[in-house]
């Protein structure tokens, strides 16, 4: 078997929340430590991609705040993560959506999936 | 120094118990066959010559073979002495990562990854002209001048220039010891080891 699964699964923290991909607007509970303070976080935005794979994970993440556009990445397996929750599907034609950087307004619209 | 052969696997990240992001290396440690013991009355110093790496005994020189037949194992690709092992170990012996176990820093020897014929920025951290314009042109990253004029008429010997990088051997000190998985015989250190993935190194304690 692959060694480096072997290592990860060692310290493989098992994840709760449901699955998402590109396209899908979510809101990710981010704990902070704010000197011995620690509070959580909520950060709601557009998955533009997601890249690695095993422990080494990371999801990015893209909002629109006051005017400027932001973009965190967050590694998927991160002790700090404490829910990811799914506000709406995205239907999108590719796993990496960088088009939508170049958008604004009504242009950076994505169609809900429906089932 | 007491330790092993091994070889790299590759590199990962875990998190720590503070929830911190930790780069490290992943490196299969022995088992190792002992297979000569050196001695002060025959050799001049005491040390224990270990064994590691499968090898076809068809591409082993005679010499060789005989050298493993009498420490009755397979022929190894790696020979490596090392010495102060705690316990005794008799020839044919077997030593695995377990010798590891107490130990919170380890040193790590491999050959770095060959990088060709490279300038001096890369080669020696020199830091170019620095500047792109004013009338600069095509010395962006030249090493500038490289000794006096006719007082000495030479180039001093040792004067840092371009060439071969890489592939040298290189020990990194006191790399942390994160974690041992004794099944798979492997070792997780933090931060990187030099070499490419697969390439032998020596694990020292």
């Amino acid at each position: 078997m692959d060694l480096i699964k072997v290592t990860e699964n060692a310290f493989k923290k098992e994840i709760d929340f449901p699955k998402f991909g590109s396209g899908d607007t979510i809101t990710v509970s981010y704990r902070i430590k704010e000197g011995s303070k620690e509070r959580t976080q909520n950060y709601r935005g557009v998955v533009i991609q997601r890249k690695g794979t095993g422990a080494t994970e990371t999801f990015t993440v893209r909002k629109i705040s006051g005017g400027v556009g932001v973009e965190r990445i967050f590694p998927l397996y991160s002790p700090a993560i404490e829910d990811v929750k799914i506000n709406k599907r995205g239907k999108v034609r590719r796993a990496r959506i960088y088009y939508l950087r170049e958008l604004r307004g009504k242009k950076a619209r994505i169609k809900e999936r429906r089932f | 120094m007491a330790g092993l052969i091994g070889k790299k696997i590759g590199m990962t990240s875990i998190f720590s118990a503070e929830g911190k992001n930790i780069p490290c290396t992943v490196l299969q440690v022995g088992p190792c066959v002992v297979t000569q013991i050196k001695t002060k009355e025959n050799d001049g110093y005491e040390a224990i010559q270990v064994a590691y790496g499968n090898k076809k005994e068809r591409k082993t020189n005679s010499p060789m073979n005989g050298h493993f037949k009498k420490a009755k194992t397979s022929p190894k690709r790696k020979l490596v002495e090392f010495s102060n092992f705690k316990k005794k170990y008799k020839l044919g012996d077997t030593i695995t990562v377990d010798i590891f176990k107490d130990d919170v820093f380890v040193d790590v020897t491999g050959i770095s990854k060959g990088k060709g014929f490279q300038g001096v920025v890369k080669r020696h951290g020199f830091h170019g002209v620095g500047e792109s314009t004013h009338g600069q042109h095509n010395r962006l990253r030249a090493p500038g001048s490289i000794g006096a004029s006719s007082d000495p008429s030479r180039v001093f010997k040792g004067m840092r220039m371009a060439g071969r990088t890489g592939g040298d051997r290189v020990k990194v000190l006191n790399l942390k010891l994160i974690k041992i998985i004794f099944e798979q015989n492997l070792l997780i250190v933090k931060g990187s080891v030099p070499g490419s993935k697969g390439s032998y190194i020596i694990i020292e304690k």
